[in-house]
């Protein structure tokens, strides 16, 4: 039941944020961060009673009927993995209200009960174990996100945001097919009609079959991550959107396709994943130069920083891929670390368009000697970015190439060389951004407390997964080592695929 | 027996007595309120009849009307929306500077013969009603006559509809020579044991299929809908798209079912290549649209395509799916079709695009519902058109019709684009034209709906089962 109080919090305070934003501006703000330190703190109080409890991977689940005529149930649960993303999740959720104090100024009530219903419909992807559940979730999730930034995105902004949610509904109504097939497919086999995830576990079919039906998540989730050919939305969408929406969509966003591989496609499909793995990785390594290179060229802060995302995507599909625990380990971590450095970059870029009205890079300048606090953030983050040992994405980065080195030597190497280009557009964007001549019209306001308090925490994030990983990697154990064992079933023993 | 009869017949009784009664007070005085009133009443009591009438189910009169599970439903249906239909019209009509009264007795024939073909067991009922329905149409599209593209818009309906009359009554004449009855259920008998394509009936299901597809305006007999539904005065758009669309369906889904049409391949190919016409035409010449209500007409002529697909999936599910993808569109356009009577003022019917700009900013639930039924139609969770659509895409994989399932996904996508553009223009920056001012009638017809909608959104359940059990009786 609690796991349903964490969906219901986000939608009353959603709700009520709309309501009060009749009245005042800071109202909805007020709320949206009660209902979001009131997640984060039941989560955290489920993880401290449930850690280590529950019944198989679950550490605690829920279920009841929801339209038995159909066997959809309301079935949450969580395991590691969820705990983690949810953790970040309202983590940024609370920085993205926060960042949205001064930024956003028409409307607050309709943009806070936006921000909460987006990331309700998280929460709920990250839970729940019913696949009809799982794709209303899905869809959920989408129609706030198409408000947050054709309403308060920039100059280009509906474009944006109808090309994001016709991407995003196209491949999710594919994934929509392969579910409801996969119903019929296991309740023709076992008689009982139901879309409860642990019963479609295992479904036997032709491996034909099972490959068709993998693509139809694939499309859903390829797009989201997004996988190169699939990646045109992204980079309008991240730099059309306003700051918190650049944020949910590539901290939390992107996160949901990541978990999808690793929760129903590989679970759900363990044949079809190892016959697609190839490809998967090379869809990776090309992800990971394609991203490095396009984020190079770009003159657009925003474009800028959405195609490092496009970058360090590639390596969680590779690392999905690798099918070994190094590699998935570095995934996790790598799905954490890329939602706080990628979401403090475009924090950082968020607060210095609030500054100087401009996201064109050739534009600024010699910022660092105005802005020295902003500075050594852009730093620090930047840094993050080209995987500097001792943040969180050095940890991530190392592990997935590490892992990949075991099952192909090959993508490996190609892969490595991202991080030469993650080098060459990190010092760009710090060579441009806050070297050089200075422009010296502008009379720039340092960070406020505010600001600077957003900044710390990101910081102290960023630190921790970099130095004491350890614990997260806890915590993430029992679902690696799930699903590798479903994979590891498929797989003939000596086939040297799993080491 | 004869007070059975007479009780499944309460229904008809009461919605063709009550156009007398109003017929009788004009005599004495044309108080619109008045008869408003007695309208109300009228279609109130109608309700309660088909209440009192499920104790008697399933029951048959004589050849001609079948009262089963099924057309009960659709009574309820019809009349509800019906009932709803007249309280947004008030205001609407109030704008006639003209007689106003007759919209009402209209309104009610109209009413009777959906009711009449729901309950058709016969081609003599269904052609009855069929033209009961019509002919009140006529004159309701011209009602506003003092407007040009009213006068345009039922010359149109008039002419088409009288030559898809007459295909229909051929198609009859070919299907009664061929198998030598009018009965729905004997024909199905004889289809059954006769060989099922000879030329001659053939000919006669395809005639009364083009009669069929007019009134549904299924691709490529669609033509009329766009000027229609833009030139009517907008209450009596409102039930073309909800009542008289629902009632044809009601008749086609169980002429289909008895003659058992998908089980041949002939009736396969010919609603497949509508059904998929109908989806792509409907929403590809949407996309251009900057009329609201146009837009609102190409949408309606891929929903009907969607609704299609019900019709070639072989067990009860198919049915049940129809009927909740009926109802779901009913209360949907219900919605939509609501917010642009409410907006329409006395010489104006905002329908152009422009007029909605930045609703949102100013009548904040009234662009709601708007968007409730946009989302609703396009598919999106937590609105009824998402259960309506998952539904058909679920019956349809379960019976194997990829092609058309595949046509329906990409339709979806397609639809997406023009729904999103009304949506994006209700949200973007305000624009100056001021709207009159709400009744509270309307309010609680809009909320209602937005309600409705909703609420078949998240808990879809209990109406299921209530379908699956008025289809069972």
């Amino acid at each position: 039941m609690k796991l349903v109080y964490l969906i219901v919090i986000l939608l009353a305070g959603g709700l009520l944020s709309w309501v009060t934003g009749r009245w005042s501006r800071v109202l909805p703000r007020i709320i949206a961060l009660i209902s979001l330190t009131t997640d984060l703190i039941l989560l955290l109080l489920i993880y401290k009673n449930q850690a280590g409890t529950g019944t198989g991977i679950w550490m605690i689940q829920y279920k009841t009927e929801w339209i038995p005529s159909f066997g959809i149930s309301l079935y949450l649960a969580a395991d590691g993995l969820s705990m983690l993303l949810l953790m970040i999740t309202y983590i940024l959720g609370l920085l993205s209200v926060l960042i949205s104090w001064k930024e956003i100024r028409d409307a607050t009530g309709f943009f806070h009960f936006n921000i909460l219903w987006i990331l309700s419909g998280i929460t709920g992807v990250f839970l729940s174990l019913d696949l009809f559940l799982f794709y209303f979730f899905w869809e959920l999730m989408l129609i706030p996100m198409y408000f947050l930034i054709s309403i308060w995105g920039h100059e280009n902004r509906i474009y944006a945001s109808y090309k994001f949610f016709i991407y995003t509904q196209a491949s999710g109504l594919l994934m929509l097919i392969s579910i409801i097939t996969l119903y019929f497919i296991q309740g023709s086999n076992s008689g009982t009609y139901t879309f409860d995830y642990t019963q479609l576990l295992g479904t036997a079919m032709s491996p034909t079959l099972a490959y068709i039906l993998m693509l139809g998540f694939l499309a859903a989730f390829l797009v989201k991550l997004p996988v190169v050919p699939f990646h045109n939305w992204l980079p309008d969408a991240h730099a059309e959107a306003p700051t918190a929406g650049s944020v949910i969509l590539a901290g939390l966003l992107l996160k949901t396709g990541a978990y999808g591989l690793i929760r129903f496609v590989l679970p759900l499909f363990p044949g079809a994943s190892v016959s697609f793995a190839p490809v998967g990785m090379i869809l990776g390594v090309v992800g990971i130069l394609y991203g490095a290179k396009l984020a190079f060229a770009q003159t657009d802060l925003k474009r800028l920083i959405a195609y490092t995302s496009v970058s360090h995507m590639g390596f969680v599909i590779l690392g999905v891929y690798a099918f070994n625990e190094i590699a998935f380990q570095g995934v996790i971590v790598q799905m954490i670390a890329h939602a706080v450095s990628t979401g403090a970059l475009f924090i950082l870029a968020g607060q210095l368009y609030e500054r100087i009205h401009t996201r064109n890079i050739l534009l600024m300048g010699g910022l660092w000697k105005q802005l020295p606090v902003m500075g050594s953030m852009w730093l620090i983050f930047a840094l993050a970015s080209l995987g500097l040992p001792g943040l969180g994405n050095f940890i991530a980065e190392f592990f997935i190439l590490a892992g990949t080195f075991k099952s192909n030597i090959l993508m490996s190497c190609l892969a490595s060389a991202g991080l030469i280009g993650a080098t060459a557009y990190s010092l760009r964007l710090i060579q441009k951004v806050l070297s050089g001549r200075e422009n010296t019209e502008w009379k720039l306001k340092d960070l406020s407390v505010r600001e600077k308090l957003v900044s710390a925490s990101l910081v102290i994030l960023i630190l921790y997964l970099g130095l004491l990983p350890q614990k997260v990697l806890d915590t993430a154990k029992p679902v690696i080592s799930n699903t590798l064992n479903s994979i590891e079933q498929v797989v003939s023993p000596g086939s040297g695929l799993i080491k | 027996m004869i007070q059975e009869d007479f009780l499944c017949l309460s229904p008809f009784i009461i919605v063709a007595g009550t156009p007398v009664l109003l017929m009788l007070v004009i005599a004495f005085t044309r108080h619109f309120r008045i008869l408003f009133g007695i309208s109300l009443v009228g279609l109130s009591f109608a309700l309660l009849s088909v209440y009192f009438l499920l104790p008697v189910l399933p029951h048959t009169l004589g050849q001609l009307f079948i009262f089963d599970g099924f057309s009960i439903l659709f009574f309820g249906l019809i009349i509800f929306t019906s009932l709803l239909i007249t309280i947004l019209s008030y205001r609407y009509v109030m704008y006639q500077d003209s007689e106003k009264e007759e919209f009402l007795i209209m309104l009610f024939t109209a009413v009777l013969g959906s009711l009449i073909l729901a309950a058709s067991a016969n081609f003599a009922t269904l052609f009855l009603g069929l033209e009961t329905l019509s002919i009140s149409l006529y004159v309701l599209i011209a009602y506003r006559r003092s407007r040009g593209n009213s006068i345009e818009a039922s010359v149109k309906y008039l002419i088409l509809a009288s030559v898809s009359s007459a295909f229909l009554l051929f198609g009859m004449g070919l299907i009664y020579a061929g198998t030598g009855s009018l009965e729905f259920t004997r024909i199905g008998q004889v289809l059954h044991s006769a060989d099922y394509s000879t030329p001659l009936l053939l000919a006669g299901f395809s005639m009364m299929l083009v009669g069929i597809g007019f009134k549904l305006a299924l691709v490529p007999f669609h033509m009329w809908t766009p000027d229609v539904y833009q030139g009517a005065p907008v209450p009596v758009t409102t039930f073309i798209a909800t009542v008289s669309k629902g009632a044809v369906m009601a008749f086609l889904l169980r002429f289909f079912k008895e003659i058992q049409g998908n089980q041949n391949h002939n009736f396969i190919l010919m609603i497949t290549v509508i059904a998929l016409l109908s989806m792509f035409t409907g929403n590809l010449l949407a996309i251009r649209q900057r009329n609201v209500k146009r837009i609102l007409a190409y949408s309606s002529i891929a929903n009907m395509g969607y609704l299609l697909v019900t019709l070639l999936v072989s067990n009860t599910e198919g049915l049940q799916a129809a009927v909740f993808y009926i109802v779901s569109y009913m209360v949907t356009t219900l919605g939509a079709f609501g917010v642009i009577n409410l907006l329409a003022s006395r010489d104006h019917d905002a329908d152009d695009l422009e007029d909605y700009r930045g609703l949102f900013w100013k009548h904040p639930s009234i662009a709601l519902v708007f968007t409730l039924a946009l989302l609703s139609l396009a598919g999106i969770p937590l609105t009824a058109g998402f259960i309506g659509k998952f539904y058909l895409v679920f019956t349809g994989i379960h019976s194997g019709l990829w092609l058309l399932v595949t046509g329906l996904i990409l339709n979806s996508v397609i639809g997406l684009y023009y729904y999103l553009r009304v949506i994006s223009t209700l949200f973007s920056p305000v624009n100056a034209i001021m709207f009159p001012g709400f009744g509270v009638a309307d309010r609680i017809v809009l909320g209602f709906t937005a309600l409705g909608i909703v609420w078949l959104g998240i808990f879809p359940g209990g109406f299921l089962r209530m379908i699956a059990h008025f289809t069972g009786l």
